[in-house]
């Protein structure tokens, strides 16, 4: 579909509702209801009412296009000093924003708030693969790059790509191009594609092989988070296998730049609240989250990171030159 | 007896009053859908998911009403296929093909109750494979990679280019013009944009719905302006619905054949509901005795892709709650309810949530009943959308071709696109080209295209990788035998019969 069209009238919509509501919240969740930036918008909208930390209901506006790009453009040059907007974010986000992704739009023309809760990144093999452990996977590749290939659910230079290439580059191994990967239409396919052994490893998210570990199809040979997750206490995390890599897929949201301090303090404050809460803890159970709090400058700070590794992990394989 | 314990928790579920009218209203709602040209079960289901929400129903009921919506839509495109000459939704392109021509001989009735039976027959059969078979087949997808995906494709290509149509050069062109509008837009793997000539529009690629309402409708309506309405689909009469029980009878075995193929093409990933009808008519068209016959009305021609698409509808529901993998493009905004109503489907979800499981089998079943009733003696009720006179469908039809788009998109360039397409379609009508390889290959060429790629990264570029499995080898020759043997077989078959143009009126 032609987002950018699409673009043009949602911002002339989103204009005329900001115009009318001038004291109510509203989130942007950047794509069509359903997905995950949705499910943060409602869900933190929710339980902010509920906690009492705003006073009317906030306003979740769905606003698809370009992976998040048609929001992103939209907050940047019509609503930059709005205090009254959060917008749903997560790594796509900056992985997009790294990898230039949305028309020479750049992270630093908004402020990263926080993210809540993130879904793990993890890679998995099938039942009867060799690999026993992330070192076995680690030795086959450096032996014969070509051997272990990957399939994960976002294109090539994606998110679930960069997962094994965080890997070999904190295992030493540098050659990254020479690592196969192929991207397919999701979690759920990468994995048939792993059990069918067409491909011989599969990287993704936590949430998208539930299932398929419970029912014994699959093996994770590593969760990357820094401390194993509560459920799946099991599965080892990279790090404890001598490999420093940590890679969730975080939930969280992004202001105007254009707000006061205080303005994005009293935001934080507030994310911070749904955060602790007993609700959104529930939440975060339900749908297969780990916690993943990271609020304010910290946010800020980590997200700054994270995408300059992107940006030189991307060139590297070519995604950008 | 697992299973009929099983369905019995399903009963219980789906018998409740509530759930019922969720049904019904899910079933009338869809069949409207689907009749409406430009309207089809991907988009009517996607539209309706935020009003589900909007009603605050539980994960179960709102399941029910949507894939009450989608059996329905798969029910109702047939309609305007068979009045219209507009296939209501794209599975139901088919059915145009001998729906139409009948439609036209004054057969209208005979087309929408053979149709209508052959959609519960399909549907119906469908359901009772889901089933049964959903627990075992969740391993067959594992048995396709890129290289039995991409073989997948090519047979699609090559039967509708050898059986499907009277000239291969020219389907083959049409295939390569769709192939090569599928490749407008940002390629995925590199992220470059490929053939967008800055136009910052073509960026995501040109919308399939797009292609298909300009191509047949718009199309229809240009056609309709040059001939004032002579031979022209837009003002079909329908007649008082009556049932020829004999001609019904005929059409038993092309309905069965129609319901197995396109059931197994739905559990195909990837497939869905277009292949199966087009593969049920084609299967159909290559074993029967009067294959001249076919495009011209002949029941059996209604019959087999009817029960195909209905059918795949089905099957394309097992690969998704089985591996989470939609079949179509319909089946993945199911997919996408699923996930946003907190169920995960996989192959567990048969045994942890066995309410929801059985709770929609059973729906799906007594669906099919209603749509039955709405669908046959009813028919009427829809046709009357459809059946007003040409000074007000053709505006009519126009517009809501327009407004579909845009509603979908919220683009003026769709639009426009969408005419330049309604002009190729009457081009190629005039060149005698066909269209229905152009949709087939803006449908499918990204698929195709992103399969092949995948293969020769898993491979390092052999190309032999893609003749590799026995799965892969088996279509391929199935592929090159759809393809070239229609030539041979023409020349051979073609002298000694002559053509039967009278077979309707004496069957």
């Amino acid at each position: 579909m032609t987002t950018v069209t699409r673009a043009l009238a949602l911002s002339a919509f989103g204009l005329l509702a900001a115009s009318t509501s001038a004291l109510a919240t509203e989130c942007i969740a950047p794509a069509n209801p359903g997905g995950g930036w949705d499910f943060t918008c409602r869900q933190v909208a929710r339980i902010m009412q509920e906690l009492g930390a705003i006073d009317a209901p906030m306003v979740v506006t769905n606003m698809a296009g370009a992976g998040g790009g048609v929001a992103f453009t939209y907050v940047v040059t019509d609503r930059n000093d709005d205090a009254d907007l959060i917008v749903a974010a997560s790594s796509a986000t900056t992985t997009r924003l790294a990898q230039n992704a949305f028309a020479g739009a750049t992270a630093d023309q908004v402020r990263f708030l926080g993210a809540i809760g993130g879904d793990p990144g993890v890679i998995v093999v099938a039942k009867d693969s060799p690999l026993k452990n992330l070192g076995d996977m680690v030795a086959a590749i450096k032996a014969d790059p070509g051997s272990v290939a990957f399939a994960g659910g976002s294109a090539v230079g994606g998110f679930d790509h960069m997962k094994p290439l965080q890997v070999m580059k904190a295992a030493g191994f540098d050659d990254i191009t020479k690592i196969k990967y192929i991207g397919v239409d999701g979690g759920a396919d990468a994995i048939t594609q792993t059990v069918g052994g067409f491909t011989q490893a599969m990287t993704g998210d936590m949430s998208e092989i539930v299932g398929f570990i419970r029912s014994g199809d699959v093996r994770a040979l590593a969760v990357l988070t820094e401390e194993r997750v509560p459920g799946f206490e099991d599965i080892p995390t990279a790090r404890e296998q001598g490999f420093d890599v940590v890679a969730v897929n975080w939930r969280g949201l992004y202001v105007p730049k254009g707000i006061s301090d205080d303005q994005f303090n009293a935001w934080a404050a507030k994310l911070q609240q749904v955060a602790d809460s007993a609700e959104w803890q529930k939440v975060m159970t339900e749908n297969g989250l780990a916690p993943f709090v990271k609020v304010g400058g910290d946010f800020q700070s980590w997200v700054d990171g994270v995408i300059v590794e992107t940006v030189a992990l991307s060139k590297e394989i070519g995604v950008i030159q | 007896m697992d299973l009929l314990t099983n369905l019995a928790l399903g009963f219980s579920i789906a018998l409740s009053p509530w759930t019922l009218l969720l049904a019904i209203i899910g079933c009338f709602v869809g069949t409207i859908i689907g009749a409406l040209p430009g309207l089809g079960p991907s988009n009517g289901v996607a539209l309706l998911i935020p009003i589900s929400f909007s009603m605050g129903l539980d994960a179960i009921s709102a399941l029910v009403m949507l894939t009450s919506v989608y059996y329905g839509a798969m029910y109702g495109g047939r309609i305007s296929s068979i009045l219209l000459n507009i296939p209501g939704d794209e599975p139901a392109m088919m059915t145009c093909l001998d729906g139409y021509p009948m439609a036209k001989q004054g057969y209208a009735s005979d087309a929408l109750v053979i149709s209508g039976v052959a959609s519960f027959v399909g549907a119906f059969l469908a359901t009772i494979g889901l089933m049964l078979m959903a627990p075992m087949l969740a391993r067959v997808a594992f048995k396709f990679g890129p290289a039995e995906y991409f073989a997948l494709y090519m047979l699609a290509f090559c039967t509708l280019g050898g059986i499907g149509s009277n000239n291969q050069a020219k389907s083959a062109i049409a295939a390569a013009i769709g192939l090569g509008i599928a490749m407008v837009g940002l390629d995925k793997t590199t992220g470059m944009p490929r053939f967008t000539f800055g136009e910052l529009h073509l960026m995501d690629g040109v919308d399939f719905l797009v292609a298909i309402v300009g191509l047949f409708a718009v199309a229809e309506v240009f056609h309709f302006i040059e001939t004032h309405g002579r031979d022209s689909a837009i003002g079909v009469k329908l007649g008082k619905i009556t049932v020829d029980w004999a001609k019904l009878w005929s059409t038993r075995w092309a309905m069965l054949r129609g319901s197995g193929i396109g059931f197994l093409a739905g559990i195909l990933p990837g497939a869905g509901a277009s292949l199966g009808s087009f593969l049920a008519y084609m299967a159909e068209k290559a074993t029967a005795k009067d294959k001249e016959t076919f495009g011209t009305g002949n029941p059996r021609g209604v019959a087999a892709p009817e029960a195909g698409n209905n059918a795949a509808a089905g099957g394309a529901l097992i690969p998704m709650l089985t591996l989470g993998v939609p079949g179509s493009g319909t089946t993945a905004v199911l997919l996408a309810l699923l996930l946003t109503l907190n169920i995960t489907p996989g192959p567990l979800l048969f045994s942890e949530r066995p309410e929801v499981v059985w709770g929609l089998i059973a729906a799906l079943l007594i669906a099919n009943f209603v749509l039955l009733v709405m669908n046959v003696p009813m028919v009427k009720v829809f046709v009357k959308i459809l059946q007003v006179p040409s000074w007000i469908l053709l505006p009519g039809v126009t517009m809501v071709a327009f407004v579909g788009i845009f509603s979908l998109t919220g683009s003026a360039f769709d639009m426009q696109l969408m005419v330049a397409f309604g002009v190729m379609g009457w081009v190629f009508r005039k060149l005698d080209i066909p269209t229905v390889p152009v949709i087939l290959g803006i449908l499918l060429g990204n698929s195709m295209e992103d399969n092949l790629r995948r293969a020769m990264v898993l491979s390092d570029g052999d190309w032999t990788y893609l003749f590799s499995s026995p799965i892969a080898i088996g279509l391929w020759l199935a592929a090159v035998l759809g393809f070239v043997a229609p030539i041979f077989l023409r020349t051979v078959l073609k002298k000694p019969t002559l053509p039967v143009t009278d077979d309707l009126t004496s069957d």
